[in-house]
């Protein structure tokens, strides 16, 4: 173990790399399963609020 | 009688304090019924493998080797988890997932944090303690190669038992009351048993072109959430989820124990460890929390998200949904957010296997 706390600035690019990354993945799923709902759900619909 | 004596002088303090914690882990499990399934294994096993001479470490070995060293314990076990997850919450509204994705926060600024002290590797082992998820969190420190993984397993479980105490008061603190008792009316959308079918086979091959090094982690939940949604495998579905996951992590827990042999474990790292597991919790927490709240500045009334729901995202799925769903409920006896927090509960889920996939990607190669 050491102390270096210079470190963390030097790392932030994962933190800014691996947040944009994961949104993008995510997204990315979002609009396949929109997409997949929409190809595949009946026509009525279906919704009912409660 | 020479035997005798000289195991009982080959005790040493530090194993006295293992069995302490030992001992404190079999209690939690059993009187507090955290994660019982593994800290009562962990626990056990901490004692077993700090006794002088102790004949289980050879045995306990061979499992490590057979069972963690090559991550396969932990990915049967994401087939159980998979076919236990039910994802037609999240199906029914997918823009959900956005805030699974906002509560990784904290697994990248504990990677921040964990660099000042640790070696990367060993740095981004411990940030993924924050996926508050037990396998991925094996997976990835046994990958890396790091030396912490039984302090990293020991902090990822007892964080996510504590997630009903961790949770709350972060909430509550980043929330007014106000916010807290936005309703979010729900809207029922049927999920037809097609893309039910067809969002793990999706999600699989999605991952594994963007994210090739979370495919193993996603691959095998997704596995298991087909078993569960397929519709005729119900026999095979029942055994992932009870008897392949319950023998597992029989396994699982008393395998890692191995690392918590008071040489490897006593060591002002694994305080650190610990320390730095609550990071990762809170600020996930946070994390979800706040990206509610930024979404709520550009939605209109009656369209507003109780930003408690984004707490959700930190995965431990089911706990972190409930948890999320009962303060709701404290706040306003009539308001149901039950169907949004599991949700993104659920997606939180798969954001935490990517965000383990993202990070194996960065360290790994």
């Amino acid at each position: 173990m050491f102390f270096e706390p210079m470190n963390f600035v030097r790392n932030l690019s994962y933190m800014g790399l691996g947040m944009l990354g994961i949104f993008i993945v995510m997204a990315v799923i979002i609009i396949v399963t929109v997409a997949l709902d929409k190809l595949t759900s009946k026509k009525d619909g279906g919704k009912s609020e409660q | 009688m020479e035997i005798l004596y000289e195991n009982l002088l080959g005790v040493t303090w530090q194993m006295v304090v293992m069995w302490a914690i030992g001992g404190i882990l079999i209690y939690l499990a059993i009187a507090k019924d955290m994660e019982p399934t593994l800290l009562l294994p962990i626990g056990f096993g901490a004692i077993l493998v700090n006794l002088p001479a102790s004949g289980a470490i050879e045995p306990l070995t061979t499992l490590f080797n057979a069972g963690i060293a090559n991550e396969l314990f932990p990915l049967i076990l994401f087939i159980g988890i998979g076919a236990m997850c039910d994802f037609s919450p999240l199906l029914s509204n997918p823009k959900l997932m956005l805030f699974g994705a906002a509560a990784q926060f904290g697994i990248f600024f504990t990677l921040c944090m964990a660099s000042m002290f640790f070696d990367i590797n060993d740095a981004a082992s411990i940030a993924i303690i924050g996926a508050a998820d037990g396998p991925t969190s094996i997976v990835v420190a046994q990958k890396l190669g790091s030396k912490y993984l039984g302090a990293i397993m020991v902090a990822a479980y007892s964080y996510m038992s504590l997630v009903p105490i961790i949770q709350p008061p972060v909430i509550k603190a980043l929330t007014t009351k106000k916010e807290r008792q936005i309703r979010m009316p729900y809207v029922e959308h049927e999920v037809s048993k097609l893309t039910k079918i067809m969002f793990p086979i999706v999600i699989t091959i999605i991952a594994g072109l963007i994210a090739p090094d979370s495919v193993a982690l996603v691959g095998f939940l997704m596995f298991g959430n087909l078993i569960r949604e397929c519709g005729v495998l119900g026999s095979l579905s029942n055994t992932a989820q009870n008897v392949l996951a319950n023998l597992v992590t029989i396994f699982l827990g008393i395998t890692i124990a191995l690392q918590m042999q008071a040489e490897k474990f006593l060591t002002l790292n694994t305080l650190l460890i610990i320390a730095l597991g609550l990071v990762a919790f809170v600020v996930d927490t946070a994390g979800g929390v706040i990206f509610a709240k930024i979404m709520n500045l550009f939605l209109k009334d009656g369209h507003k998200i109780n930003p408690m729901i984004g707490a959700a995202g930190i995965s431990a799925f089911p706990m972190s949904g409930r948890v999320v769903h009962k303060m709701a409920l404290k706040e306003d006896p009539s308001n149901f957010i039950l169907m949004q927090a599991m949700g993104v509960n659920a997606s939180g889920q798969i954001a935490s296997v990517i965000a383990g996939g993202l990070i194996l990607g960065f360290f790994l190669h």
